[in-house]
């Protein structure tokens, strides 16, 4: 599914969190967003997720506008997996996941196999099946993190919106994460901190103080000259010799 | 309930415990029916039913039949219809808003309900015309709708209106808008009660169903199972809203019309019970917390465990009330107060434990 955006505006108390942003997300595409704090990428992929909708501009979903669709209808395509999200329920992580059901069951409509068989597919795809009884409480960071994108999985979405998914995870449930998600046969927008891992995506899309300034493959936006403008760093590329790409090293400017 | 059970399938009502419901709330009904300052056995009361309901003829004492018919039954299953309903509210408020502290009173319907009562018996508004139950009706209304619209207001500053403040900007309006009404009421009271009005206010603020009759179960009734079926239609809206309005708008659901939905109707059901039979405290507060711990937070299940509860809790808290203190009826809510807050207590404790 193509996801796109065209000319954006949101601004909070008179703060312009999102200025002008145009961007197109090819079908089955591994869109990655960079930027320092602040820059506007989750509210940026707010706006691509529905959950707010644009003062200016607007969303398409395969050519149709998003704000013409029933919440229902856009969550049945796209699945948002928040920084963070807890609750104070005492709830099963099975149950947690299960809620990924949601946009496919109606009031009357009964749970099904089918949908049980979805649920058990998502806990074993981000390594939890063994801890589907566990209370969500009784979970660490990153498990709960996991947990949460099992429930967008269980979404079955056609394109998968990911704000920093990575960030409480260890590095091996770090790297096993992004293996499945540039694997998934959908669309995939992800915010991100780490640039060695944001070099993985097909392109990136660097926020700078709301506006999108670059745009393009990791090899070409990713230079010099892009990161100390937009993050105030210096990088040196080193390369890896395991397989010959390049890997960056920051240094403070001063 | 095992909880291995109740873990392997998460979605689906387990409908083999479901045909116990109306026994129980049949044993409850019956039980509050029968026991009282007179105790009337079982069989008279099963005999004055079936010569109610289907003629059947039987020979009974008619003051037992007149207790039983125009009293205590109808008085039993209105507990059971408040009781079912300020749960269900309970558990509506506190799964929208995230807060367990909410109760079906944070919208300032109990402080509405009590100033429109002083208003109608003290202040003479109307001037006679209007009933107590009426007076209380319209004074929960005008606290709704000003505690909406003060949440309204406070809301929309935040930016997102679907954001997570809006459930702050609700609490913080419905304690603003309870503390207006509440001075509203003392005001009222303390200008122009007499003693003996000011007492009897008192007790209807604490709840007493010692007044009802039939039309009250004919309205009472009839809103409690519309909330239980609003409550059911929604439940897969509630279970989303766990994570928040925004994992519940990525979910699919229209939370504005869904939130809005909810809460006007259970501030309906909440504003008819007060009105009726004053400001009942705890049910909606505790027995949705205390069904989470025995049933779990999934609404497909808490919701009917909450009506239940609610229902042979309050019919309970009623029988209580009429026998502890011989020759004198307590108000209904200071039963619930008394008699739920240890229950609850043991509830926590071995809810603590279980974890």
């Amino acid at each position: 599914m193509r996801l796109a955006a065209q000319h954006i505006d949101w601004a909070v108390h008179g703060h312009r969190l999102l200025d002008d942003v145009s961007l197109a997300v090819e079908p089955g595409e591994t869109f990655g967003l960079i930027g320092p704090n602040g820059s506007g990428k989750t509210t940026l992929l707010r706006v691509l997720a529905g959950l707010r909708k644009p003062k200016r501009g607007r969303v398409l979903i395969d050519e149709q506008p998003m704000n013409a669709m029933p919440q229902r209808d856009i969550a049945r395509s796209i699945a948002f997996v928040e920084q963070q999200a807890e609750t104070l329920e005492r709830i099963h992580v099975r149950d947690a996941v299960a809620l990924g059901r949601t946009p496919f069951l109606s009031a009357l409509q009964p749970w099904s196999d089918e949908d049980d068989a979805i649920v058990s597919r998502a806990l074993d795809d981000v390594d939890m099946k063994h801890m589907a009884e566990r209370l969500w409480h009784t979970l660490s960071g990153g498990e709960r993190q996991r947990i949460h994108i099992a429930r967008a999985l269980a979404q079955q979405p056609r394109i998968l919106l990911l704000d920093e998914p990575t960030n409480h995870l260890d590095i091996r449930h770090q790297l096993s994460i992004l293996q499945l998600v540039r694997e998934l046969p959908v669309t995939v927008i992800i915010a991100l901190h780490d640039l060695n891992q944001a070099m993985g995506c097909d392109r990136i899309g660097v926020m700078e103080a709301g506006q999108l300034v670059d745009l393009g493959e990791p090899q070409s936006v990713l230079n010099a000259d892009r990161l100390y403008r937009t993050f105030g760093v210096h990088v040196d590329f080193l390369v890896d010799p395991a397989d010959q790409r390049p890997v960056m090293r920051f240094r403070n400017t001063h | 309930m095992s909880t291995a059970l109740a873990l392997s399938q998460p979605l689906r009502i387990r409908w083999h415990w479901a045909w116990l419901t109306p026994l129980i709330l049949f044993m409850a009904v019956m039980a509050g029916t029968s026991i009282g300052e007179t105790s009337i056995p079982m069989d008279t009361i099963l005999k004055v039913l079936a010569n109610q309901l289907w003629g059947a003829g039987y020979a009974v004492d008619r003051i037992d039949a007149g207790i039983i018919w125009n009293y205590r039954l109808s008085r039993a299953i209105l507990a059971g219809c408040c009781g079912a309903g300020l749960a269900l509210a309970g558990v509506v408020l506190q799964a929208l808003l995230r807060n367990p502290l909410a109760d079906p009173f944070l919208m300032g319907i109990s402080a509405g309900a009590s100033t429109g009562a002083v208003a109608v018996t003290i202040a003479g508004l109307g001037a006679g015309a209007v009933t107590l139950s009426l007076g209380a009706f319209a004074g929960a209304g005008l606290a709704f709708g000003l505690v909406v619209m003060l949440a309204h207001a406070a809301g929309s500053g935040t930016g997102g209106g679907r954001s997570t403040q809006a459930a702050g900007a609700i609490i913080l309006a419905g304690i603003a808008g309870s503390q207006l009404f509440n001075a509203i009421t003392a005001f009222i009271i303390a200008k122009s009660a007499s003693a003996e009005q000011a007492r009897g206010i008192m007790f209807w603020l604490m709840g007493n169903l010692s007044g009802v009759r039939w039309d009250d179960v004919t309205l009472g009734l009839p809103a409690a199972l519309a909330g239980l079926l609003v409550c059911l239609w929604h439940r897969r809206a509630l279970d989303a809203f766990t994570f928040g309005a925004d994992s519940a708008a990525s979910l699919g659901i229209p939370v504005r019309r869904v939130r809005g939905i909810l809460i006007a109707s259970m501030a309906l059901v909440t504003a008819v019970m007060v009105s009726m039979v004053g400001a009942i405290g705890f049910v909606g507060l505790v027995i949705p917390h205390a069904m989470r711990f025995i049933v779990g937070s999934r609404h497909t299940r808490l919701v009917p465990a909450s009506a239940l509860a609610g229902a042979v809790f309050l019919i309970g808290a009623d029988i209580i009330s009429r026998i502890i203190v011989p020759g004198q009826v307590l108000p209904i809510g200071v039963v619930t107060a008394l008699v739920g807050a240890p229950a609850f207590a043991v509830i926590l404790v071995r809810g603590a434990r279980a974890r």
